[in-house]
């Protein structure tokens, strides 16, 4: 399973923080201390995979992002790197060429889009047509929101 | 793109979100968020009733806040309340803020678990995914008492919805991981290894993840999912990419769930009933032909999930260890990925092939690859590659190759990052000792490897060179000689100091005769560089200045001397204090019988597991290192100490149970007491002799 996601800027400076498994807060901040350093120091043109602890740090760079997961140690790696591609996917069709200021502006939306296909620390759904059709009635459910509420029939 | 928030708006968010980013110092932000939460706390306390647009508002400031890295202490309530919204967003926000901020007051808690109770209850699919999620976010143990039985029966209900049986299926993997004990499977086991079958693509992704979990701790109760887990393989292997749909990712049909497939199979033995293996064996045959045929597309996210694949097919033809052919093919596959030109995929072939070299049948596949491994050792750019190569060499090594790799590995130590020097010393050890057949060689690699890398040689490491040099007399001398003149060196380590400072008080008479290592000069060398030495250090070089004594009466004027002076009678550390005197007064008072009974040679050491492999095991885990030690015990027939064909001259023997530390570490006094233990009838001459001259 997965056991944290991390995106963070060029300087260090954390975007966003997805725990799958219960932690302290001063672990937490250990762990993003330690991410951060030991990301930003790789030198381009190396492997996406390291080794910490008991666990394997996969992370790719999108633009000025750096995302980083972690998983167990039995885990597919170049399949942990297709789902962070996913993510990328999945917020680039929200967002229309997302770029780091969106998800500093639309936080807890990128917090939802991650909670449609990321649960427990597994993946949810692989199918990207049919997370976005969720993401999408989602928002029209928003927008419908001042009137009482009604069922809406989104998938399937 | 739009820099203010989609959507449904929250613009004293994004206003807020702008203040923060636009101060110019780490003060100016917490002033600004300091008035936000002023701002927020009396809003939440005023009279007014906050409308859920404002009350979403605000504890997602506080979110925002909180995710920013201050403390946030208030703020639990009103998302509680949002919970019991009929507005999606309201719902969305408070769960997200109590599954980030979990708290662990009582009354919240109740209040939240009969939030998630109505959710649940609602037949509203969004609703019911949410509350899920929340469970599955925090996963509480309280969660899984008020839900672990109902969310089964959400699992397998007829009526339930394919995104809720998914996020169902995940929400009851996590309470298993947390609290096994209250969820129990029992009259759902079958039901739930049926999803397996379900149209649903999702579904059977989202079940295969808890089956794999249920089967490692029950797989007698899980067994029949194996023969669905083949079928559906087979099914997902042999459909053309337009098959799938939407489930295709860049050209390869369902990568996830295939991958979660070999996975879960990674979990039996292979399957007894011939018609299932047969489906299998041809599924893996197809996976590794597929890895031949040229790319249906140039990008990188189609060539990773068809790799993926392959990795994890490979991973399931090592873990049955059953099928030469396979095992020889997925060899080779891996021989070719070690020079592909993604890094990647040198760096998973590496990896990959250290788990393969422990299979028999595949063992000497992987050695055909020595060179590939060794130029990657060399010439990687990437230290995590070299790394891997460093372990699949450890991982490959037999008597044929040993001196081979460990010279390869000791020149590679040089200019190792010092992160991983260490772990490096201690396999370099291990391979000298397990393959060393010519015992002088053995000596030479383990003080190069004080030479190249001192400091990271650990206690185990000389402490064990030690013992061998002692057990084997056909080494005795050619360790000394080694040692004497590794000890010229300017500036040499303080473990070489230690490691020639035992050996020569043990076997310097076998090096005396020549004049360059006379026995003067054996103690001069030693003695220069005993004020650079820690304690621990000029503590052994004083034991072995008493035993020169012995071994050479005409030394004793010199080294009384030395033991006389007041930086070693007069010294500040009782140790050395307490050595000196005593062996000061042993020397002067003791006949050369009763020396040489006290200061006899050091008798054989009994042979046990190696710490060395101990404090590896413990230092990278388990799992990590005992895949080839343990087929040791089945290839090479012998203890890992000894290993069976060491030639006629194999040392044994113990009547002693001596532990090697305690000679060091122990005081004076308790070594005394020690050879005492040994020499009876000598003892009561030694303390009397002591006690008579005060």
């Amino acid at each position: 399973m997965m056991r944290f996601l991390l995106l963070f800027s060029r300087q260090g400076k954390l975007r966003l923080q997805k725990w799958f498994m219960p932690m302290s807060e001063r672990e937490k901040k250990k762990i993003i201390r330690d991410m951060t350093t030991m990301v930003l120091a790789r030198q381009p043109r190396t492997c996406n995979f390291l080794h910490w602890k008991d666990l394997k740090i996969i992370y790719k760079r999108y633009a000025s992002l750096y995302f980083c997961l972690a998983v167990e140690s039995q885990e597919n790696e170049l399949l942990a790197l297709e789902i962070i591609h996913r993510y990328v996917e999945l917020l680039d069709k929200y967002f229309g060429n997302v770029c780091e200021l969106d998800i500093i502006f639309n936080f807890e939306k990128a917090y939802f889009i991650l909670d449609e296909f990321l649960m427990g620390g597994e993946i949810q759904e692989t199918s990207k047509q049919i997370v976005n059709r969720s993401i999408e009635a989602s928002d029209m459910l928003q927008e419908g929101d001042n009137s009482e509420w009604y069922e809406v029939e989104l998938f399937g | 793109m739009p820099a203010v928030s989609k959507g449904d708006g929250m613009r004293g968010l994004a206003v807020f979100i702008s203040d923060i980013r636009n101060c110019k110092s780490k003060e100016a932000e917490i002033k600004r968020i300091n008035k936000e939460l002023a701002n927020i706390r009396s809003k939440f306390k005023g009279d007014k009733a906050l409308d859920g647009y404002s009350k979403k508002k605000y504890v997602c400031k506080l979110l925002f806040i909180f995710l920013l890295g201050h403390d946030i202490d208030f703020g639990h309530m009103e998302a509680v309340n949002l919970l019991s919204s009929n507005k999606y967003t309201e719902k969305q926000i408070g769960y997200l803020f109590i599954s980030v901020l979990v708290n662990s007051n009582s009354e919240l808690i109740r209040l939240i678990n009969n939030a998630i109770k109505n959710d649940l209850s609602s037949r509203n699919p969004t609703f019911m995914c949410l509350a899920l999620h929340c469970i599955a976010n925090v996963g509480s143990r309280e969660m899984a008492e008020a839900f672990a039985s109902e969310i089964p029966r959400i699992l397998v209900a007829g009526d339930t919805m394919d995104s809720v049986k998914q996020s169902a299926a995940l929400c009851l993997l996590r309470l298993y991981k947390t609290s096994p004990d209250l969820v129990l499977m029992g009259e759902w086991t079958s039901r739930v290894v049926h999803l397996l079958n379900d149209q649903h693509m999702g579904v059977v992704t989202a079940a295969i993840s808890l089956i794999t979990c249920l089967s490692q701790k029950n797989p007698d109760e899980f067994k029949t999912c194996v023969s669905l887990a083949v079928s559906r393989l087979s099914r997902i292997v042999s459909s053309a990419s337009t098959d799938l749909q939407d489930y295709t990712y860049y050209f390869v049909p369902a990568p996830w769930l295939s991958c979660k497939l070999l996975r879960l199979l990674q979990c039996y033995p292979p399957p007894e009933d011939g018609a299932v293996k047969g489906r299998l064996v041809e599924c893996l045959e197809t996976i590794l032909n597929k890895a031949q045929e040229p790319p249906k597309s140039k990008k990188v996210q189609h060539s990773n999930a068809k790799n993926a694949i392959l990795f994890e097919a490979i991973s399931l033809i090592i873990h049955y260890d059953s099928e030469p052919n396979l095992l020889v093919r997925a060899c080779n596959q891996l021989g070719q990925f070690l020079q592909h030109r993604e890094t990647n995929l040198r760096y998973l072939a590496l990896e990959s092939m250290c788990t393969l070299a422990s299979s028999e049948f595949s063992h000497e596949a992987v050695k055909t690859h020595i060179e590939t491994v060794i130029n990657a050792l060399k010439t990687e750019r990437d230290v995590s590659v070299r790394q891997r190569a460093a372990d699949l060499l450890y991982a490959m090594c037999d008597r044929s190759n040993a001196k081979q790799i460990v010279a390869e590995m000791l020149s590679y130590l040089e200019t190792a990052d010092y992160s991983i020097r260490e772990e490096m010393v201690l396999k370099v050890a291990i391979l000298a000792e397990k393959y060393a057949v010519d015992y002088s060689w053995y000596v030479d690699t383990i003080l190069n490897l004080i030479r190249i890398a001192g400091d990271y040689v650990s206690e185990e490491v000389w402490y064990r060179v030690i013992q061998i040099v002692i057990n084997r007399d056909d080494v005795q001398g050619y360790a000394a000689k080694t040692v004497f003149e590794a000890l010229q060196a300017p500036a040499c380590h303080e473990n070489m100091v230690k490691v020639g400072g035992y050996i020569l008080g043990e076997f310097g008479n076998l090096i005396a005769g020549d004049p360059r290592s006379s026995p003067l000069v054996q103690f001069n060398l030693l003695h220069s560089k005993f004020h650079l030495c820690s304690v621990p250090t000029r503590a052994l070089l004083l034991s072995a200045y008493i035993k020169f004594i012995n071994l050479f009466p005409e030394t004793k004027a010199t080294i009384q001397e030395v033991l006389r002076c007041d930086s070693q009678i007069r010294n500040s550390d009782v140790e050395l204090q307490q050595r000196a005197v005593e062996y000061l007064k042993l020397s002067s008072i003791a006949s050369t019988d009763v020396l040489a009974t006290v200061l006899e040679e050091m008798p054989p050491f009994p042979e046990r597991e190696s710490s060395i492999l101990a404090k590896l095991k413990k230092k990278k885990g388990p799992g990590a290192v005992s895949v080839t030690e343990l087929d040791d015990n089945k290839r090479e027939g012998g203890e890992l100490n000894g290993g069976a064909d060491r030639g006629p001259d194999t040392a044994q023997t113990l009547e002693h149970d001596i532990s090697l530390s305690a000679l060091y570490w122990t005081p004076a006094s308790t070594q005394c007491a020690y050879l005492q233990f040994i020499k009876d009838e000598t003892r009561g001459l030694i303390f009397s002799q002591l006690s008579v001259s005060g």
